[in-house]
């Protein structure tokens, strides 16, 4: 079960801003999703080691030689906002802080 | 017989017997979409640098595809040629580098005409929850094509292409190759690069091949499978020749047939369809026995923890910062951010992003997160027992044929659609989709085929005998 307080909460976590209505259905359908999830419960885990990648992972090394990156000018055609090669992004306080 | 209803294999052959003109297949190719796509809607975007009349064999002599038409879902970066996701927040977004496998079709001959419609980051099963429209089904004019590769499978299945390529994290690439009638294969985690695939959930996602017939899966799995420098995940190995198990020959396969699947409440078309092919695989001298494996229910379930929680951190970079939409008028970077993501995503991604957050936050990660990757292990070590004694496993690739547009409202309903494509993504292991046969309302059936990790070409050989064995037909579907 997830209320409403914690879907803020967690909307909070996440950067992302809910109106009432979404956190109203995301409180309904994020529970149900929860229920249906509490069906691992009826397999017992407690000697098994957890799997994070199904094939062996193992550390790749190269050798420390400078290569070519992307193109500057080209990186930055994406960018919402530029300046003298960087990324503008809006101040970061409020102008009372 | 018109080019675009020819199959990759086909077209090399007859340029390499100069039948045919490379200009004439792109040509056919290029009208079919001007003539089915405004229907259909499979592509996002064409690629418009094609200069059709000035294509010449001479410029891709020695090459292995030849110049030949491939579409690629939108979430495999494209150089100058926009890679959005299907979502607002990517729309504008043109990838300064081609992904690892656009550049080994480059290299191979291959040229992109299109990128293909999906769910939203790949997050869906219908297509629907595409931000920009849905993609219609070419068997049924109200019926989804399936997802998230819903684009690519639409428009293999309506001749806009020979092949595409999809991506699939749970299902994605065999649930809509099995609601399209065609095939799809999705190979072992780490026989593929995934440099440049936009990531959903980095430990399940994989790209592989759709295409109408087994021979072109086994040609373009050829080209795109390979270690790459850019993906430490991606296994450095020996790949095989994949057209050389093109072989109408099952004598020597053992095949599992798992009881919990089949004990399962599914579509009776759908079972008896896929049971009649397991009949016809026997008779063909394959070894048929049931077998006992973890429910798919718990693979659904460790899936949606495990799949969410890889889905929250990676698209935590969608901030407007540095690519992709910006928030106009927002007063301080804090409110950009939210501002950003508010307008940019889509309601499932939404979803999925605060369920992954909610299971990754403090106090529960042990009761979801850790638990879901402890259920990993055992559905990986179930299926490593199995395959000792088993080449392959056998199930329906989905648990009903293509639903209808709108159909599915809840969440919970719409992630059931994936329970049996599941559980081979959480044990990484390669599984194919093939068609065997059509329900009463015309609309395709399609059969899984699950094997051991990197025995892609187990899979080959058993759907290329059962292509023969079937011999379905499959004529195209009457697009009006």
């Amino acid at each position: 079960m997830i209320n409403e307080k914690e879907v803020k909460y967690i909307a909070d976590l996440a950067n992302l801003k809910l109106s009432d209505d979404d956190v109203k259905t995301f409180s309904k359908q994020l529970s149900d999703i929860l229920d249906y999830v509490e069906k691992l419960d009826e397999l017992d885990t407690e000697e098994i080691t957890p799997t994070a990648y199904t094939v062996p992972v193992k550390n790749v090394l190269r050798e420390d030689k400078v290569e070519d990156s992307l193109d500057i000018e080209k990186v930055l055609q994406n960018a919402p906002e530029k300046i003298n090669n960087q990324f503008r992004v809006p101040k970061i306080m409020d102008e009372d802080n | 017989m018109e080019l675009y209803k020819r199959t990759l294999t086909d077209l090399l052959k007859m340029l390499d017997e100069k039948r045919v003109k490379l200009k004439d297949i792109h040509e056919s190719l290029s009208y079919r979409i001007k003539s089915v796509d405004p229907k259909i809607k499979a592509f996002v975007n064409q690629n418009k640098d094609i200069d059709i009349e000035n294509l010449t064999e001479e410029n891709f002599k020695d090459t292995y595809l030849k110049g030949l038409p491939i579409a690629v879902k939108d979430n495999m970066s494209t150089d100058n040629i926009k890679t959005t996701c299907s979502s607002k927040m990517l729309e504008n977004y043109s990838p300064p580098y081609n992904a690892t496998v656009i550049e080994k079709i480059k290299k191979a001959g291959g040229i992109i005409t299109g990128k293909t419609n999906m769910d939203e980051f790949a997050m869906g099963s219908s297509t629907e929850n595409s931000a920009f429209f849905p993609t219609v089904n070419p068997w049924g004019e109200n019926r989804v094509p399936g997802g998230s590769s819903g684009g690519s499978a639409a428009a293999v299945a309506a001749g806009m292409a020979p092949v595409a390529l999809g991506s699939d994290t749970g299902g994605s690439i065999r649930q809509p190759a099995s609601f399209c009638g065609v095939v799809g294969l999705k190979p072992t985690y780490g026989a593929v690069s995934r440099y440049g695939l936009v990531a959903f959930a980095s430990s399940l996602d994989q790209i592989g091949p759709l295409a109408r017939n087994v021979d072109d899966i086994a040609l373009m799995m050829n080209v795109i499978t390979g270690s790459d420098k850019n993906d430490s995940t991606c296994v450095n190995r020996e790949y095989p020749d994949y057209t050389k198990y093109l072989k109408n020959d099952v004598k020597d396969f053992k095949i599992g047939i798992p009881n919990q699947y089949f004990e399962m409440d599914f579509d009776s078309e759908v079972r008896s369809s896929v049971m009649a092919a397991v009949d016809k695989l026997e008779a063909a001298g394959a070894e048929v026995q049931r077998v006992d494996i973890t429910g798919a229910e718990y693979a659904l379930a460790a899936y949606y923890i495990i799949a969410t929680a890889e889905a929250s951190s990676n698209l935590a970079r969608y901030d407007g910062v540095r690519y992709g939409l910006r928030a106009k008028n927002a007063n301080n970077l804090s409110e950009m951010f939210t501002e950003t993501r508010q307008q940019g995503f889509g309601e499932e991604v939404k979803r999925r992003i605060m369920l992954g957050t909610y299971v990754l936050s403090s106090g529960y990660y042990d009761d979801f997160y850790l638990k879901a990757q402890k259920v990993r292990t055992l559905i990986k070590n179930d299926f490593d027992k199995l395959f000792k004694d088993f080449d392959l496993i056998l199930s329906p690739t989905t648990p009903t044929t293509a639903f209808k547009l709108g159909e599915k409202r809840d969440p919970l309903d719409m992630y059931a659609a994936d329970i049996f494509t599941v559980p081979v993504n959480i044990a990484g292991i390669p599984a194919i989709s093939i068609p065997c046969g059509f329900d009463k309302n015309g609309l395709p059936i399609g059969l899984q085929l699950m094997g051991p990790h990197f025995k892609e070409e187990k899979l080959i050989q058993a759907a290329y005998s059962l292509e023969k064995i079937l011999n379905l037909n499959i004529e195209y579907p009457k697009l009006k």
